[in-house]
């Protein structure tokens, strides 16, 4: 099962987190930093597996992590979860960030953390993999923002500055 | 109030509290408009957890949610149950998540699933009636509901493999039809069909196939189509590709499939994308038990590898060779792994890596490198490493091998390498490296006479005035320098330490120095208290202080309160918070106590009364006015009072000591074995240096000379084989029971079924270790933990008398459980019929246990098992029985210890001969830590024929086994009930024919050995502990048809395991009522 699903940018600053398995508010602040120092040390050219750090359980634990422009984008998975397989979702998930937000950047999920919840909602539901057919994940948040529309005032957000592609 | 959710959520991301908002969220998801609502049930998902108390609140909006028309809300209740929901809430919206499954839109069937697979994980039992929608799931129309099922039988499958043998077809059938492309274009990614369905699909047949020939033969063909099928150069293919390989190499072998997937592997780890690379080590590491060819075949690449750039790769490449260390190859392996330590690494692999080294150095060559790597681990390592690393160099230290000489020169050497190390002045060493090396001077500092001990003296006490040493490593420092002291005569050195000690702040060595100084004093007393080498020899300790009972009689007849036992006491406190006390005070208080005290102090038998009374008085005096009588003091001594806890003490003393010997490679291996000429000529200089490398890494690996590199392998390595301690210990065991079971036969008439518990003796007669750390408060420990075998057959007196007189309760004397009761005639059959038939030793013959199964069997050898229910513990009797004619080696068996259980001792055994046709046993005490209703504990069995072989086997073992009646008064019941904190209610339909509640209440007590406590009318109450000592009562009651249980326990998940096993009983029994 993935354990936690973690994005942070190459300062380490947190842009989503979401754990899957209990552990107290100060532990996850703890994890988020281990993992970035993890993560944050290796080149580009060595593999996306990673074992994980003490406090995310150790050596059953892995951290599969792809690095996009400024956000590195870790998951972390049990030995139940085929290391490819993960690496693979993690793309379809920015792939269909990018849909959804037409050039996803940074500032996208910064302003719109609960879109970005919602669809990580749609593809990995209490740590299981529920869906990663591109297509269907976006018809599902199409449906949601249409009802957003209907109901409310969109919330305007400061995104026009300085963006940078991720995709 | 949406956005202001939405920063909150933020800044919880960042860190800061914002727990004041976590009411708000809940009202959102309550009052909100459709998005609010959203925006709120984000929030809580992402706030709060499940034990949460807010989380109740929001039962009744996911109630409500759940049965809204609108499509949105459905989903987002659905989302939030399979994300949190409170465990003792399920039952309020299970009946309208499985009213879901049949919806008409699939995505709401597929949260359905997931949600129930929720449930399924944190409360299996409440889920069990619903299996057959699980499989209606699995048969959906719609191919996403079918891949979320497959969640949940990922996990069923993992607990209990052999319960969905029958839906192997099924899997294989919906792999065929995803692997030719029957499913709708929508689920492919990247033109390869479900990926990840397939991936799932593919764990669950290699789980299903397992050491099941049959089961297997129908993959082989689907595995080998996905083989075929996975063709295009993309990622996910390689997924789909390495999981067919690990489900090939899992299920039962097919040489053919077997030739593909070792192409596939060579496929990977020759690949330059490095994380097939990654994979095809791991893969490689997965199957090298299996096939050790595949390593040599790849040995280039492997070596290569040891020398990547990425840390992680060459981590996964020493775990590989690890794996394939041999008593040839080890010193070449060892360095690499130190190599690698030494780059600086994280903590969490400094500490693995460092415990693996520790573990193949005891296949050390020769002497000197074994210190030599034990010097660079300590020094390396440094604080991090696990404890039992210095205590088994320690051990095996001073447990030394069969050659006195041999022992003699590895002592000699180590204390000459921590002379050396200490020379150099400034140096700083961890903590526990200098605790190891005092412990050995102290010891051993006389077998290198070269040395004067003035000078090891003098180093220690220069270590001793050092800053970073702390004081825990000063005293085995000042342990060491009392042995020292104890075999020079005066010394100055010892003078100037004790005098600078003697004011020392440090209260702990100021003690160390005023005992050091008395001892110097009278040099006799110094002798007999520090004898030389005497670090194995027994210690007997009188743990019952018996000695002390003369002066608690003394104290009890002038009038002191008598001892109460700390739980005592709680419960005391309790009850008293709780309920008013009616029972009227004891009048002749004192009296009593002081005549109980005089019994005690006379008692003829050396049974040491005193002590125990002194503890027991209380409650006497509490209860009624009786002078000495055994039924008022058995109560506290009941299965769940003060004994199980030093049983549980001297269960973990068991362990630590005995800790697998392993037998010690000691003798000399030729040097690396040369290249052949004719191969290296044509190399450059660096492939040959690699080749070298190669050909000292895979020694001793290849049965297939021709693929290895090197030239002859030197065999013929010298096995020193340890002194059989644990011979010893069983024999001083036997000693125990014979003890044990004449005590027994003297109480013979009392009862039928006699409660040994070998595990008491077994502690107590225990040889042990001198500990070298006097400061440690293990000492304290140890003298609680050790009974001496007085006080052990107390205990069986205890518990006979007990038993005799609540008979109605005693154990399983009235059951109809399915006990194999031992007949003679039975036994003569089986001998007659095969002569291995195992059966049990005669100590245990008279105890309620199990049939003999058969677990696992190759051509030389056969395992079996038996399990003892005795009162306080499961026994796990295994046999292991030679089936050839001659004598098998080095028979290793090892359990592994699992989430859900726990065995006392260690969890390995080995037998280092068996002789030819005949059948060793041992047996282990196994605790259930975690509740389940029923688990697996799996195992292997490894010996020594011409390789090494190894078998796996596994038990199931059931709650049921772990529950034993608990004896207790009505009174007792009510004070417990009332202190339970986890409840579970349910109501049972009865059948008509067994609506009365009398045959109710026997069954229950009869098939889940409940102890019947009081029934009044249609109410009664039973109790009942999980063992050691965690108590589960039941309060029960019949209306119009229906039995309503209500449980109590401290522990959270017992409640539900024992629900869920009631009520299998009462449907098994009325099935079998109803038939005519």
């Amino acid at each position: 099962m993935i354990k936690a699903i973690l994005i942070f940018n190459n300062h380490g600053k947190p842009r989503l987190s979401k754990f899957y398995q209990r552990y107290s508010e100060d532990t996850q602040q703890q994890i988020i930093r281990e993992t970035f120092h993890l993560v944050s040390k290796r080149d580009e050219n060595v593999c996306n597996f990673l074992e994980g750090g003490l406090l995310i359980g150790g050596s059953d634990n892995k951290l599969i992590y792809r690095h996009y422009a400024t956000l590195y984008f870790v998951f972390c998975v049990d030995s139940s979860e085929s290391e490819l397989g993960i690496l693979d979702l993690i793309q379809v998930f920015v792939e269909t960030l990018d849909k959804c937000f037409e050039n996803v950047c940074e500032l996208d999920l910064i302003f719109h953390v609960d879109k970005v919840h919602n669809i990580l909602a749609e593809m990995v539901m209490g740590g299981m993999v529920l869906e990663t057919n591109m297509n269907e994940i976006v018809t599902q948040i199409d449906a949601q923002n249409k009802l957003e529309k209907s109901e409310t005032f969109i919330f305007q957000s400061p995104r026009q500055a300085g963006r940078q592609r991720l995709v | 109030m949406k956005e202001c959710m939405v920063r909150l959520i933020y800044c919880e991301m960042l860190g800061y509290e914002s727990s004041f908002g976590y009411i708000h969220a809940i009202k959102l998801a309550q009052q909100g408009n459709l998005l609010e609502k959203r925006v709120g049930y984000l929030a809580v998902s992402l706030f709060l957890h499940e034990n949460h108390e807010l989380l109740l609140l929001l039962v009744n909006t996911v109630v409500k949610d759940l049965q809204s028309t609108n499509l949105v809300e459905v989903c987002m209740a659905l989302t939030v149950v399979s994300q949190i929901f409170p465990r003792e809430m399920i039952p309020a919206v299970l009946p309208l998540i499985e009213d879901k499954l049949q919806h008409s839109k699939e995505i709401i069937r597929r949260k359905a699933v997931q949600a129930l697979y929720k449930f399924y994980l944190i409360a299996p039992n409440q889920v069990q009636h619903i299996h057959d929608k699980f499989r209606k799931a699995l048969c959906d129309r719609d191919a996403g509901v079918m891949a979320a099922s497959l969640h949940i039988y990922l996990q069923m499958i993992k607990e209990n493999s052999s319960g969905y043998k029958d839906l192997t077809g099924s899997f294989v059938t919906i792999l065929k039809q995803v692997v030719g492309g029957k499913l709708s274009a929508d689920f492919n990614y990247h033109s390869v069909p479900a990926p990840w369905l397939q991936i799932q699909l593919l764990r669950i047949l290699g789980l299903l196939g397992k050491d099941d020939p049959r089961t297997s033969e129908l993959m082989y063909d689907v595995l080998d189509e996905s083989l075929r099928r996975a063709e295009i150069n993309h990622n996910i293919t390689y997924a789909i590709l390495f999981e067919c390989v690990q489900t090939i190499y899992t299920i039962y072998p097919k040489s053919e499939l077997l030739e593909k997937a070792a192409k596939c592997i060579g496929k990977f780890v020759l690949s330059p994308k490095i994380n097939l690379k990654y994979l095809g080590l791991k893969a490689l590491t997965y199957v090298i038990q299996q096939d050790p060819s595949l390593a040599l075949q790849h040995q280039m690449t492997i070596i290569e590898c040891l020398d990547h750039p990425d840390p992680i790769i060459k981590r996964e490449t020493l775990e590989l060779l690890y794996r394939i260390t041999n008593g040839q190859n080890v010193t070449v392996i060892v360095q690499k792994m130190l190599d690698y330590l030494k780059e600086g690494q994280e903590e969490y692999a400094i500490i693995s890596l460092v415990g693996k080294i520790a573990e193949l150095a005891e296949n050390a060559p020769n002497n000197e490198w074994f210190i030599q790597t034990m010097n660079a681990v300590f020094s390396v390592g440094g604080d991090v490493v696990h404890s039992d690393i210095p205590n088994n160099f320690l051990r095996l230290l001073a447990e030394g091998f069969d050659d006195e000489k041999e022992d003699h020169q590895l002592r000699m050497y180590a204390v000459q390498s921590y002379l050396a190390l200490l020379e150099e002045e400034d140096k700083l060493y961890p903590q526990k490296f200098l605790q190891v090396m005092s412990w050995v001077l102290g010891e051993y500092f006389s077998l290198v006479t070269d040395v004067d001990p003035e000078d090891i003296l003098t180093k220690l006490h220069s270590l001793l005035k050092k800053t970073f040493v702390t004081s825990e490593t000063k005293a085995w420092i000042m342990a060491a320098v009392t042995k020292i002291a104890s075999h020079t005569s005066c010394s100055k050195t010892v003078d100037e330490l004790i005098q600078e000690l003697s004011s020392s702040l440090d209260t702990c060595l100021r003690q160390y120095a005023f005992e050091l100084k008395y001892l110097c004093e009278d040099k006799a007393l110094m002798k007999s208290l520090l004898p030389f080498d005497a670090s194995c020899s027994d210690l007997v300790v009188d743990a019952s202080l018996s000695f002390l009972d003369g002066f608690v009689a003394e104290g009890l007849g002038h009038g002191a309160a008598p001892y109460k036992p700390h739980h005592q006491r709680q419960e005391e406190k309790l009850s008293q918070q709780k309920a008013l006390n009616f029972e009227p005070y004891g009048l002749s208080f004192t009296s009593s106590v002081s005549s109980s005290g005089v019994t005690g102090r006379q008692s003829p038998t050396g049974l040491s009364f005193g002590s125990d009374i002194s503890g027991n008085s209380a409650e006497t005096g509490h209860k009624e006015t009786n002078t000495l009588k055994l039924e008022g003091v058995r109560k506290l001594w009941g299965k769940e009072g003060y004994l199980p806890k030093k049983e549980n003490k001297i269960g973990k003393e068991n362990e630590q000591e005995t800790v697998p010997c392993e037998s010690l490679l000691a003798g000399e291996v030729g040097e690396p074995p040369a290249l052949q000429p004719d191969q290296g000529a044509s190399l450059s200089e660096e492939d040959k240096e690699k080749q070298q490398l190669a050909s000292t890494l895979f020694i001793g690996l290849g049965s297939s000379a021709g693929v290895s590199l090197m030239g002859k392998a030197d065999t013929a390595t010298q096995k020193f084989k340890r002194k059989s301690k644990i011979n010893e210990a069983q024999q001083l065991n036997e000693e125990a029971l014979d003890f044990q079971n004449s005590a027994a036969s003297d109480f013979g008439p009392l009862l039928d079924t006699v409660p040994i518990n070998v595990e008491d003796s077994e502690g107590s007669m225990h040889t042990r270790l001198r500990k070298a750390s006097p400061c440690s408060s293990d000492i304290v420990e140890d003298n609680l933990a050790f009974e001496t075998p007085q006080s052990v057959r107390k205990s069986v007196l205890d518990h006979r008398i007990s038993a005799n007189r609540l008979s109605q309760s005693s154990l399983f004397a009235d059951s109809n459980i399915e006990i194999f009761q031992p007949s003679s005639s039975a036994q003569c059959e089986s001998a007659s019929e095969a002569p291995l038939v195992p059966s049990l030793p005669e100590e245990l013959e008279e105890l309620p246990h199990s049939e003999v199964v058969r677990l696992c069997q190759s051509d030389a050898l056969a395992l079996h098992l038996c399990k003892v229910w005795t009162d306080d513990s499961l026994l796990l009797i295994v046999f292991v029985s030679n089936e050839t004619t001659s004598a098998l080696h080095a028979v290793n068996l090892v359990f592994e210890e699992t989430e859900h259980f726990q065995i006392l001792e260690s969890a390995t055994l080995q037998f280092p001969v068996i002789e030819a046709q005949s059948v060793e046993h041992c047996q282990k005490c196994v605790r259930m830590n975690k509740v389940c209703t029923k688990a697996i504990l799996p195992g292997s069995v490894s010996y020594q024929s011409e390789m090494e072989i190894r078998l796996e086997f596994s038990v199931t073992l059931s709650l049921m086994d772990f529950i034993r009646p608990m004896e207790m008064t009505t009174e007792d019941f009510g004070k417990l009930w009332l202190s339970l904190s986890n409840d579970v209610k349910q109501n049972i339909k009865m059948s008509s024919c067994q609506d009365s509640f009398p045959a109710a209440l026997d069954t229950l007590q009869q098939k889940l050995k409940l102890h019947r406590v009081d029934v009044i009318g249609n109410e009664g109450i039973l109790a009942c502990q999980l063992l050691p000592s965690v108590p589960c009562l039941l309060h029960c009651r019949t209306h119009s048809g229906m039995l309503a249980l209500w449980f109590r326990s401290p522990s959270a998940a017992l409640p539900d395991g024992l629900l869920y096993q009631c009520q299998k009983v009462m449907e098994e029994s009325s099935e079998q009522q109803c038939l005519p």
